[in-house]
């Protein structure tokens, strides 16, 4: 059996483990996978977040990406991953760059087993900002800064790719080159708020075919996830990667409540697998229903006959799921445009809603508005018709 | 680059821990947060010998790999050793395979 096979299978832990510790956020980026903003007071405390580590030390699980929310808004926060890497889980977080001063940078320098991602969505601060919110753009570059300053070494810079970044991704290499970083590049999901904004922020066929040509020509140098697998349909040459959906087969989501999702795309109660709560995380991963059942062989479904199917595999669970479509069809960016004829006969009102919102209800001060949109974006209509279909697609 | 020298002593790197998987086994270097994978049980339990062991080749005809498979062997710990799963030993902490 070759190694992606058992993969399909299940590993007996996860590879790659994402952790959400807190649904608190300092921003209100507009395509916030897990709805974040305000704190549940239901979230793990230290003593529970420290078990979680304790028995991920049991399973062998060497490394967790810690995000959220804005993890480091957590007072905690430094003193968990301290407690993760002296016992053998080492960290890879997540941050918008808030709480690296100067002093935090070269503690985070001075160890081995820390890696910071930060997340940045345009080259400029005009695109940046219009996604991720006034001053984040600032914001990033200060921590990256101040990163490079303390001889931190090769962080990440993480980009969300959309409609409106995809013609800077050689500005974005410039940017990581000149800090000594890392660029890695995700694929933008309907999840969270994403679900909102995903029809004025997702790539077009143009731009997804000058992403995978990018992507082609200086894959081995960026990071993907693994989550531009979809786009192999569209040329000779496969990009880098498992070209396989992890879902709760190598990956999973623990959030800060202690819920644990196949993905952290997939915040809703079909992903729901169990909670760390009840009997531990190893319980879950182990012995899931939800987890057995991605494992079994899977159908292409309306797929299976398409010649590219071998090379996409169907596409990402999650992006079929939140825009309403079949999770054994295309792919709503499907690069042979069964995506966009499914979606246009599918029932897109009545599409899924992320089950848990936290996103602030109150002022947040420099909240994002979509590029084209006017500065105070009115909040979602309750049904997606409801909205102008032109809505956000004006020039920028 | 290191060049592989099967007929030198070689051992799992200290630095790096293995987790049993069905197919063989997963191998995290907690330095380069490198991931590599032993495809085989067998690869396993060689890689887990080396240091047991005056030279690979030794390692190897210890181990239940069959003969013909040898070369594929030989060519799966060079690239483990590229990715610092395995390094080079010092002669003198090696022992011979009756140490074991």
């Amino acid at each position: 059996m070759k190694l992606v096979d058992h993969f399909k299978h299940g590993l007996t832990s996860p590879i790659c483990l994402t952790w959400e510790l807190t649904y608190a956020c300092n921003l209100a980026c507009v395509h916030c996978l897990s709805s974040s903003g305000r704190r549940d007071p239901r979230e793990l405390d230290t003593a529970e977040c420290r078990a979680v580590i304790d028995e991920l030390q049991r399973m062998q699980v060497f490394y967790v990406n810690i995000g959220g929310g804005e993890p480091t808004v957590r007072a905690d926060f430094f003193d968990l991953v301290d407690y993760a890497v002296d016992h053998q889980v080492g960290v890879k977080f997540s941050t918008n760059g808030v709480r690296i001063t100067p002093e935090r940078a070269r503690r985070l320098a001075s160890g081995d087993y820390v890696d910071v991602q930060i997340s940045l969505d345009g080259a400029t601060a005009e695109v940046n900002d219009a996604v991720r919110g006034r001053g984040s753009y600032a914001t990033a570059l200060r921590a990256m800064d101040n990163l490079a300053a303390a001889g931190f070494g090769e962080f990440k810079v993480n980009v969300v790719m959309t409609r409106h970044n995809i013609c800077q991704l050689d500005e974005f290499a410039s940017l990581a080159d000149y800090y000594g970083a890392q660029l890695r590049l995700t694929r933008m999901r309907p999840s969270g708020r994403g679900a909102d904004t995903w029809e004025e922020l997702h790539p077009r066929p143009d731009d997804q075919l000058r992403l995978y040509d990018w992507l082609v020509a200086h894959g081995e140098k960026v990071l993907t996830g693994d989550s531009f697998f979809h786009l192999n349909a569209l040329g000779e040459t496969s990009l880098p990667g498992l070209n396989l959906c992890g879902a709760g087969r190598v990956v999973c989501l623990i959030d800060p409540v202690g819920d644990v999702y196949a993905c952290p795309f997939a915040i809703h109660e079909q992903f729901l697998a169990g909670n760390v709560r009840d009997g531990g995380f190893a319980a879950v991963w182990r012995e899931s229903e939800l987890f057995g059942r991605l494992r079994a062989p899977q159908s292409g479904g309306a797929c299976a006959s398409c010649s590219a199917y071998d090379a996409c595999q169907g596409g990402c669970m999650a992006a079929k799921f939140f825009t309403g479509l079949p999770l054994d069809g295309p792919d709503p960016e499907c690069v042979k445009g069964h995506g966009a004829a499914a979606l246009a006969t599918a029932d897109r009102a009545g599409a899924p809603r992320p089950t848990r919102d936290h996103s602030h209800t109150g002022p947040v001060r420099g909240r994002p508005v979509v590029l084209g949109m006017p500065t105070t974006r009115p909040l979602p209509a309750d049904r997606l018709c409801d909205e102008s279909p032109l809505a956000g697609t004006g020039p920028r | 680059m290191t060049t592989f020298d099967p007929d030198l002593p070689h051992r799992c790197s200290p630095s790096v821990a293995l987790r049993p998987e069905p197919f063989g086994a997963l191998a995290y270097h907690f330095g380069t947060r490198r991931l590599s994978f032993l495809k085989t049980p067998e690869l396993v339990e060689l890689v887990t010998a080396l240091g047991d062991h005056t030279d690979v080749r030794t390692a190897l005809a210890a181990s239940p790999v069959p003969r013909a498979q040898h070369g594929a062997y030989l060519a799966a710990l060079a690239g483990l050793l590229e990715a610092g799963t395995i390094e080079p030993a010092d002669p003198s902490s090696t022992s011979d395979g009756a140490a074991r």
